[in-house]
């Protein structure tokens, strides 16, 4: 029987091997490279940042607000006290809505088109510049009412309802349909199922995609440019501007002044430290799944 | 005819009187409220009209998903229509962005989007793939999990914090240390020439790459992930180098799942606003110097919008997120079309 | 306390498939009734049009009638109404995770509103012990969850839960396919001792089974019901050639 290959030199054969080779250990060995070139430098981001930060934090800061310019020994209280009352709106407004939508595209919406397009219009939602948030925000209530805290959490809410939205129809399709069943096959009305099994057993997930939805936009600065607007000063009303501390640290650090620098740095600090704590929560809490297998 | 065998039956069906239950030797009560459970039962509404409310009032939070567009839409466009009305399509092609006098050319910010989202791709693309191939195949299990947490930490770290230490450790290094030898080794290219103040369009770049570079390397790894392990057997079977069995057994098959995470990289970069304003300078010119200040569709919103007086001006600034706006749907809509196709809908990340 | 259940001229489809043809049977009250035949015949289907929850898949449909004694459960009552009355044990035990076993007995009663908590610990304590499961909970009923227990276990659970709302038929499909043998010898026993108190339909891909616990058997095929009489003589002496050739394993 001939041999159908052309018959190769010994000398053919070892180039070719030999080319192959070094291709495969170039490519681990570039792949190893880029892992060091990302990770390494990344890594000192984060070092830098808790060493800036940390110097730079102390019990003022989280009690006083900024002192006039030129004098030191101010905080960012009103930019952390205005972040949780603006993130407070934002999660009022927000993770109901987005948690009945998640509700819908789950046991409602699963293979019609309506689902497939409200899912979709999401997704691609989830991927829209915030700014552009913040222009609606601004054209809907800043227009009519002035910048206020309301407006702020108003823009951040509408970023918060479609991450939400899925992540909730994500966890709600973890749940075995056999549980529906059973509960449909004792006389359980569509609605109490939902309410009662699908949204209980999933209840863990969801609230891990509400925390990351949080996060998310608890470090967004750009909606609260020109709706929330910012204060240097104790502010509680919330038909007012409000100080937030991503806001806040952006003003401080394009500032001219040292104190205001140093103050970016805390908050950046405090910023990164809430943003780390609430993804390893959701890592962790994402772990344990949607069943829990008991007490 | 022989018969077929029959069954026998090891006992008989109606089992006789001595086979004793296994349960409790007490009697099982007889149930004293058979009949209130039933009639509670019976007299229970079917429920119907609650699930009728209640699928309702889940169809409408859905839709307003579809509300939330309507009106962002609402407002760019209504908003814009003095810009759109003075301007015309001239908008996007003169170059000339001066409020003061009253002319309004978007040119300088599309240059600055386009460059800097591109330069961040070049950069990002390459060692996203690679990190992604590292921790697909060749890196120690244990190592995994540190890595991919590393990673999704990246991805929650705000742009306002990647803009305030690209200000001030980027910016001096580039003015400073890489800057120069840039200018020696390639200036001649004209891309890395004087004047160099460390801000500008370069900056802007590496800042952009390190912030999608989490997003397509996830991205990349699910869709690599999805790729079914035969097809990687398949090609070991034949003899292939580590290279080559992802080369054809994994890239081969992932490659328009990737070419997705790579879109949805790209649509992050360009409307990504704070850590851009931050270091990029912030001043409407197109130069071929990378070095140059150069200004983007979102900074000059961010940096511009509170200031702005007149109604024209406000109206132009609307009109560039108009815009801003079309752009990031159109490819984002694309971008999830290919993850999806690849991964059929399974998990998706946002960005 | 059961009630007898006619099926006229039942018809079923799966989207474009028809997967029952023109089923009529009579299910007295207070019997068990076996439903035997190979692999996707239609048993299960059928049995999930009794209680209506064949048309919970959207592209399910089913055409006929079916009376519950005096009821014609698609035309006289609401599918919700019709399954407080028909308690369902499944193939896999599929108790709620996230409630404790007392709240999983009393999920039938607790989900529909019933709040009189004294009955309805009576009610825990005689479903589990209807469903031999009492002895070995008792002291855990609101410590764990319905998910920690054996499999044996959870079936037995799903049954005492089915038991609680007090239905008047019971059906079973094929409850005790994923259990170990143990179990199944006391889900059997379980049958036995109920069966005379409710009407119960089982669905079975075991014939001895069928022999064991049913006083009527049906054998269905490709979505017809073959023959439906006695068990013991549709074991010993069937009609239908067919049946034969399934019972003696020429087939299925």
């Amino acid at each position: 029987m001939t041999n159908a290959l052309p018959k190769r030199s010994q000398h053919m054969e070892r180039a070719v091997r030999l080319r192959r080779s070094l291709m495969n250990h170039l490519v681990t060995g570039l792949a190893i490279l880029s892992t060091v070139i990302v990770l390494v430098p990344l890594v000192a981001i984060l070092v830098y940042l808790v060493y800036k930060g940390a110097s730079s934090l102390n019990f003022a800061f989280f009690t006083k607000i900024p002192a006039p310019v030129g004098e030191t020994g101010g905080g960012m209280a009103n930019s952390i006290v205005g972040s949780g009352i603006i993130l407070a709106i934002a999660s009022v407004m927000g993770i109901p809505l987005g948690i009945a939508a998640g509700v819908y595209l789950a046991e409602y919406g699963r293979g019609g088109l309506l689902g497939n397009m409200i899912r979709f219009t999401a997704d691609v939602l989830n991927g829209v510049p915030s700014i552009v948030m913040g222009i609606a925000a601004y054209g809907l209530i800043v227009v009519h009412y002035k910048f206020s805290a309301l407006a702020g959490g108003a823009a951040l809410a509408i970023m918060m309802v479609p991450t939400i939205a899925r992540t909730t129809e994500e966890m709600l399709a973890t749940v075995p349909h056999p549980l529906r069943e059973a509960a449909l096959g004792l006389g359980i009305p569509k609605w109490r199922t939902i309410m009662s099994v699908s949204l209980r057993t999933a209840t863990p997930g969801i609230i891990t995609g509400c925390m990351l939805a949080f996060a998310r936009v608890a470090g967004e600065t750009a909606p609260l440019l020109f709706t929330a607007f910012g204060n240097n000063f104790w502010s509680f009303k919330l038909t007012q501007p409000m100080a937030a501390l991503p806001l806040q640290i952006y003003v401080y650090a394009l500032s001219p002044y040292d104190e205001w620098h140093r103050l970016a740095w805390a908050g950046a600090l405090v910023l990164i430290v809430l943003i780390m704590v609430s993804v390893t929560l959701v890592r962790l809490y994402a772990n344990r799944g949607t069943i829990k297998g008991g007490h | 005819m022989t018969q077929p065998d029959r069954v026998t039956l090891p006992t008989p069906i109606l089992e006789p009187a001595g086979k004793a239950p296994q349960q409790e030797p007490e009697a099982i009560p007889v149930p004293s409220e058979p009949s209130e459970i039933r009639r509670f039962l019976r007299a229970r509404s079917s429920g119907r009209a609650a699930d009728g409310t209640f699928g309702g009032l889940m169809l409408m939070a859905a839709l307003s998903i579809f509300v939330i567009v309507a009106l962002i839409l609402w407002v760019l466009i209504h908003n814009s229509q003095l810009s759109i009305h003075a301007f015309g399509w001239k908008f996007f092609r003169t170059s000339d962005w001066d409020p003061v006098s009253g002319s309004f050319g978007a040119l300088p910010f599309i240059y600055g989007t386009l460059v800097s989202s591109f330069l961040a791709l070049l950069i990002a693309v390459p060692l996203s793939l690679c990190v992604s191939i590292f921790v697909l195949d060749i890196c120690p299990p244990i190592l995994r999990g540190p890595i991919s947490f590393l990673t999704e930490l990246l991805a929650a770290i705000p742009s306002v914090v990647y803009g305030l230490w690209a200000l001030v450790v980027l910016v001096p290094i580039v003015r400073d240390n890489a800057g120069p030898l840039l200018t020696k080794w390639l200036g001649w290219t004209g891309l890395f020439a004087e004047p160099n103040f460390g801000v500008g369009m370069f900056t802007a770049g590496i800042v952009l790459a390190i912030m999608i570079f989490p997003i397509i390397s996830s991205i990349s790894r699910d869709v690599m992930k999805a790729v079914p392990i035969h097809q990687r057997e398949a090609a070991l079977a034949l003899g292939a180098t580590r290279w080559e069995m992802l080369r054809i057994g994994v890239l081969r098959n992932a490659r328009i799942g990737i070419v997705g995470a790579v879109i949805l990289g790209l649509g992050r970069a360009l409307g990504e606003t704070i850590a851009v304003t931050m270091v990029i300078g912030n001043h409407p010119d197109i130069a071929k110097n990378l070095f140059n200040p150069a200004y983007t569709l979102a900074s000059v919103i961010a940096n511009e919008f509170t200031e702005a007086t007149g109604d024209l001006y406000v109206s132009a600034l609307i009109e560039i997120g108009l815009a801003l706006f079309l752009v990031t749907v159109v490819v984002n809509a694309i971008a999830r079309i290919l993850v999806w196709a690849v991964t059929r809908g399974a998990s998706t990340r946002t960005a | 306390m059961g009630v007898d259940i006619r099926v006229e001229n039942l018809n079923a489809w799966y989207g474009q498939v028809h997967t029952l043809k023109d089923v009529t049977l009579h299910i007295r009250a207070n019997q068990c009734t076996a439903l035997i035949g190979p692999s996707g015949c239609g048993k299960s289907t059928f049995v999930r049009c009794l209680n209506r929850m064949h048309e919970t898949n959207p592209i399910a449909r089913a055409e006929g009638v079916v009376r519950m004694g005096d009821v014609d459960i698609y035309q006289d009552a609401s599918p919700v109404e019709i399954r407080r009355r028909v308690g369902m044990v499944f193939q896999r035990p599929n108790p709620f995770p996230s409630m404790s076993i007392y709240d999983n007995v009393a999920s039938g009663l607790k989900l529909n509103g019933y709040r009189k908590k004294r009955v309805l610990d009576e009610v825990v304590e005689r479903s589990l012990k209807q469903a031999a499961l009492w002895e070995e909970v008792k002291d855990d009923l609101k410590k764990k969850s319905g998910a920690s227990l054996s499999g044996g276990q959870q079936q037995r659970l799903c049954i005492a839960r089915a038991l609680a709302v007090d239905p008047e038929v019971l059906l079973m499909d094929e409850p005790a396919s994923a259990l170990d043998p143990v179990s199944t010898a006391k889900i059997e026993d379980l049958i036995f001792e109920l069966k005379s108190q409710y009407t119960i339909v089982i669905v079975t891909h075991n014939m001895q089974q069928a022999a064991r616990v049913a006083e009527r058997t049906g054998f269905f095929l490709t979505g017809r019901l073959v023959e439906f009489d006695a068990t013991d003589k549709l074991f010993t002496n069937p009609s239908d050639k067919r049946t034969e050739d399934y019972i003696t394993g020429r087939f299925g």
